[in-house]
């Protein structure tokens, strides 16, 4: 059970051996060295396990799956260089893919730090903006009434629907991009957070009231921690709506940043780098959900055991 | 005399009060839910008031609370008017309506951070975490408590406040019978430790009788006290004497509910 992880690494090279005989030897070579890579780490651990009783928990859960993926980039490989089943350069196997991915390391690298910078920029001014017009809405009935209007007409246009005008009114392509991703987010956020707090539970504030509570801890303390679960929902729907308004205005405006670079690569018609650029992609985004999931668990610890995640 | 003039304070009075709501089929007639309701509860007294669901008990513990105004008459403790919420009156539901997102200690704090006098009186919060027994529980979040267990919090929250007048709303009305009759000897305690002046609203007859100094008996629509009856029982009260039973009988029947004849005796 504990070697299912190597054993498939071997065979998917294995695979890769059989069917790369007219391939570049230095895709092979760097081919090779991540499965020798995955192969010693995965012995490694094999053996760790026997004495680490958290590693041996983590392994039991994970090891399916990460065999399963490696089992799956052979069938890629069976599919893209063995029976040439998509047509080429469109479709390149996964040894083509990790020498992209090695050789424009720099540039990929860069990429993935400018758009991060982008990315978090306008999430970050998206959610502060989006949380202070949600709790206005949500709590004043009067900022309700004209805001609600606003919110329901303006709020569904696709943020990516408002780039014609965004590059004509910003002076600058990054700014308007970090704006258009901050419309993104904003939507979201606003119509949960809204959503969230005039749905707090009349109870806790009347309970509260009778405790001596102000406005303030009305507002602060009972309301928005109430929201809170409801405000993550727009905060995980609102970082969706960002990738793929980061992704798109990257590829029509901004000069830099993994949207950028895909579009990139496919005017070079270099597939390898497409496939590269989308496998960051996938790590960059995956891992930013991720580390939002940890926060959500942080700051709802008191949800465990009412709801399930 | 100085402390004769704390206890004056703590009297409750409402007087000819009444008030309506919209009828929820028809927004435009409105229900009258109390009408002309007078009572006066002196400094110290635990005051029950029983009667069938939907009579306004709880509308009337709310117009006590300042949770909502009166349409006409007068709410008053001690001698100032009642006409918002306060810290000097704390109330207890039937659910205890604990925040989730706090822990058992944040929640018995939150009165003393809502009035911004954490600081002063943080000492105090053991003390009302000891008084309702829950010291092993400080760091436990609500969910993770039996319905006894948040009640008792939900009584320190209020109690943490020094309230002059608790209202207590059915507070121990969805226990089971056993954690009921356990409670009602906690709350007795506490009101006999502080003499705290106590009104509860409860559809348990039997625990009006065990637990107060007079019963205030209520009809519906609109809602009014159709009588009120002096508890002179002696304290501790014993559930089966035959005095408790009589008592018992005697309400009953005022509220139609006796059955057979039995009168009582006034």
């Amino acid at each position: 059970m504990q070697l299912a992880v190597p054993v498939a690494a071997l065979i998917t090279f294995g695979i890769h051996l059989l069917l790369s005989k007219n391939a570049p030897p230095l895709e092979t070579h760097s081919y090779m060295l991540l499965f020798w890579e995955i192969v010693g780490v995965s012995i490694v651990l094999a053996v760790a396990q026997i004495f680490w009783k958290a590693l041996r928990q983590w392994m039991r859960h994970m090891w399916p799956i990460f065999t399963v993926a490696i089992l799956l980039v052979g069938v890629w490989d069976v599919i893209t260089s063995g029976f040439r089943l998509l047509p080429l350069p469109y479709f390149p196997g996964p040894a083509a893919v990790l020498r992209s991915l090695i050789s424009d390391r720099a540039l990929l690298l860069d990429s993935t730090w400018h758009s991060l910078l982008l990315l978090l920029s306008g999430y970050t001014l998206g959610v502060i903006v989006g949380l202070v017009s949600g709790v206005c809405i949500g709590w004043s009935s009067s900022v309700r009434y004209w805001g609600m209007p606003l919110l329901k007409v303006v709020g569904p246009i696709p943020a990516t629907a408002w780039i014609p005008l965004a590059m004509v009114v910003s002076p600058s392509a990054i700014v308007s991009a970090a704006g258009l991703v901050a419309l993104a987010v904003w939507f979201p956020v606003t119509m949960l957070t809204a959503s969230g707090i005039s749905n707090t539970r009349a109870s806790y504030l009347d309970v509260a009231r009778t405790l001596g509570a102000g406005r303030a801890y009305l507002i602060f303390r009972v309301a928005i921690p109430a929201a809170v679960p409801n405000i993550f929902i727009g905060l995980f729907m609102g970082l969706g709506a960002s990738f793929l308004t980061l992704v798109v205005a990257e590829s029509v405006g901004v000069k830099s940043g993994l949207g950028w670079y895909v579009s990139w690569a496919q005017g070079w018609a270099e597939y390898g780098k497409v496939f590269a650029a989308l496998v960051i992609m996938a790590g960059f985004f995956s891992t930013l959900m991720t580390l939002l999931f940890k926060i959500r668990d942080r700051l709802l610890v008191w949800q465990k055991g009412i709801i399930k995640w | 005399m100085v402390a004769l003039a704390e206890t004056e304070s703590s009297s409750l009075r409402v007087q000819q009060v009444s008030k309506s709501f919209p009828a929820p089929d028809d927004p435009l007639t409105r229900r009258q839910a109390l009408r002309n309701i007078s009572l006066s509860i002196a400094a110290g007294e635990l005051v029950s008031l029983v009667g069938p669901s939907g009579c306004g008990k709880s509308t009337l513990l709310r117009l006590i609370a300042g949770l909502d105004l009166p349409d006409s008459g007068e709410l008053l403790v001690g001698s100032d008017p009642i006409n918002e919420p306060s810290a000097a009156r704390g109330l207890v539901f039937q659910d205890p309506n604990l925040f989730p997102w706090l822990t058992v200690r944040r929640n018995i704090e939150a009165g003393l951070v809502a009035r911004g006098v954490l600081r002063e009186k943080r000492n105090e919060v053991h003390e009302f975490m000891q008084l309702v027994g829950l010291e092993a529980f400080a760091d436990a979040y609500p969910h993770h408590l039996s319905g006894g267990m948040a009640q008792r919090v939900a009584l320190a929250r209020a109690l943490i406040n020094h309230p002059k007048v608790l209202l207590l709303d059915e507070p121990l009305g969805a226990l089971d019978a056993f954690t009921r009759m356990r409670m009602q000897d906690e709350v007795l305690r506490l009101w006999e430790n502080r003499r705290t002046t106590i009104l509860l609203v409860t559809h348990d007859i039997d625990e009006a009788i065990y637990m107060s100094d007079r019963i205030m008996i209520m009809t519906q629509r609109p809602g009014r006290i159709d009588r009120t009856i002096t508890n002179a029982l002696a304290r501790p009260r014993n559930r089966t004497s035959s005095e408790f039973l009589r008592l018992r009988a005697g309400i009953l029947e005022l509220l139609h509910f006796a059955g057979g004849s039995t009168s009582l005796s006034k």
